[in-house]
């Protein structure tokens, strides 16, 4: 350890500032070329909802605004920060501004994934409109990082609602049954593939999606129609991670070469599905699920994420404002993420029925 | 004994329908209005305006999930007492929903918790859970 892996994210002086208890964690950086290793905040699901006027639901903008002052209180600084989509809960313009209005206190530069409550209102064309492509990759510090949309769907279903807002208000119902799977598609699959052959195969790769790039439950749309199609794109690369946001709760998997992590969302957690006891449901086996929350406490089990990534691994450490934050972490021994305190040891908060 | 037999089988027949007889129209019908009582909980779980603020139960609770309702009455260490799922229904709805406590016969509770239920159909009871 080096004396950057024992220093905290958030400057304990400064975060005093925001309210007294705050989600401190340490670095672990445990590999030699301390210059690849760098840092990043992964912010996801703030469902700013607009009532009307100026009045927007208050819970799930103060989720977002804390999570941005704790994010301009990392040091060291990150390099950038990610957001992981649906900002906007109904995919209006005064949600999206509203969103991006709170996000713009940011200090470090933010990149956006499409998120269903953006997008099924104008599909996209507002979203796009504001922040650009839909789909994009960029390299940074020799990783290739790249940007899906993967909550397209079915033109069939797009096509057969009456007016933008009734498609949007059945997408908008996590369970509506109305609702339809969501894809990367043909299109972007084919773009995915085009923009990955000019990367070596040594190059570690993440990935950013909205909806999971694996299928643990269709009736939530915890789930992406082409996962399997776009992993198979992913497979000849070494080092391989997907980050993805929607389900609200922490999950983690290993599949092949590919790690999988999960955002929690800044507006409300979900339940996992097994705990809908009608379905049969697929959470990774690996995953130690978060702790229950607690309703009484209106920040409890959502949070956000900061990421270490070293030698194309990541740390990912879950930041929880009313509980013991969590760290996973690729153990390069296992070849799998892992729960650095948990894995092995559960509690009975981490029980759910 | 043999003759009061007799007359009580002849009383049996005289009457109308007893208590303890129904018919599978009767059953029909029963679930029908359960049902009927079901689907007005999903709508009262799904409608932006049982709270004040567009935020609905199914927002957080997708197919009722998380809301076990097994498990009660329970202690609950926030109202230092065992609470009711209704009372619970009644937290959500001032809280996340910004909106005002229904009484706990009001045909909209009755309906939620309906709903709740039967999204929960075969848990064991559990009551006092944690």
């Amino acid at each position: 350890m080096n004396t950057l892996s024992r220093r905290s994210f958030l400057k304990r002086g400064a975060g005093a500032a925001v309210g007294g208890l705050l989600p401190l964690s340490l670095v672990e950086v445990a590999f030699a070329d301390k210059s690849r290793n760098f840092t990043f905040a992964y912010i996801s699901d703030s469902h700013i909802q607009h009532i009307k006027g100026n009045k927007f639901v208050r819970n799930w903008d103060r989720g977002l605004i804390r999570a941005v002052a704790e994010t301009n209180l990392m040091d060291p600084k990150p390099d950038f920060v990610m957001y992981g989509g649906d900002l906007a809960q109904l995919g209006t313009r005064a949600e999206l501004d509203h969103g991006l209005d709170l996000l713009g206190a940011l200090r470090p530069r933010t990149r956006f994934v499409m998120g269903e409550h953006d997008y099924y209102l104008d599909l996209g064309e507002y979203w796009s409109k504001l922040l650009g492509p839909q789909w994009y990759s960029f390299d940074h510090k020799g990783v290739h990082f790249v940007v899906l949309n993967s909550i397209l769907t079915y033109d069939k279903w797009i096509n057969k609602w009456s007016t933008p807002e009734e498609r949007m208000n059945v997408m908008a119902g996590l369970d509506n049954p109305l609702g339809s799977p969501f894809m990367v598609g043909a299109a972007q699959r084919a773009w995915l593939k085009k923009d990955l052959a000019k990367v070596s195969k040594d190059t570690p790769v993440v990935v950013f999606s909205h909806s999971p790039l694996q299928k643990i439950y269709k009736g939530w749309n915890f789930w992406t129609e082409d996962a399997e199609q776009v992993q198979a794109l992913l497979k000849p690369f070494k080092k391989v991670t997907v980050f993805y946001g929607h389900v609200h709760q922490i999950q983690y998997n290993q599949i092949g070469n590919i790690s999988f992590y999960s955002a929690m969302a800044t507006a409300w957690p979900w339940p996992y599905p097994g705990t809908y006891n009608q379905k049969p449901s697929h959470l990774p086996k690996l995953t130690v699920e978060m702790n229950r929350a607690d309703p009484f406490f209106e920040r409890d089990a959502t949070g956000w994420q900061f990421i270490d990534v070293w030698s194309g691994r990541a740390t990912v450490h879950y930041s929880l404002p009313e509980n013991a934050p969590r760290t996973v972490a690729y153990n390069a021994r296992t070849g799998r993420p892992e729960d650095t305190r948990y894995q092995n040891k559960r509690i009975p908060p981490q029980k759910h029925y | 004994m043999k003759r009061t037999t007799i007359l009580l089988g002849a009383l049996l027949l005289a009457a109308p329908a007893t208590g303890d007889e129904f018919t599978e129209a009767d059953l029909e019908r029963w679930q029908a209005e359960f049902q009927a009582v079901v689907k007005r909980g999903r709508e009262a779980f799904t409608d932006p305006k049982l709270g004040s603020n567009g935020v609905v139960c199914a927002q957080c609770h997708p197919n009722g999930a998380n809301t076990h309702p097994e498990t009660y009455p329970k202690f609950q260490k926030q109202l230092g007492r065992v609470a009711e799922l209704w009372e619970m229904v009644n937290w959500c709805i001032q809280n996340p929903l910004e909106g005002e406590p229904l009484a706990a016969d009001d045909p909209r509770m009755i309906a939620l918790q309906a709903y709740i239920n039967w999204e929960r159909r075969g848990a064991r009871l559990a009551p006092g859970k944690h």
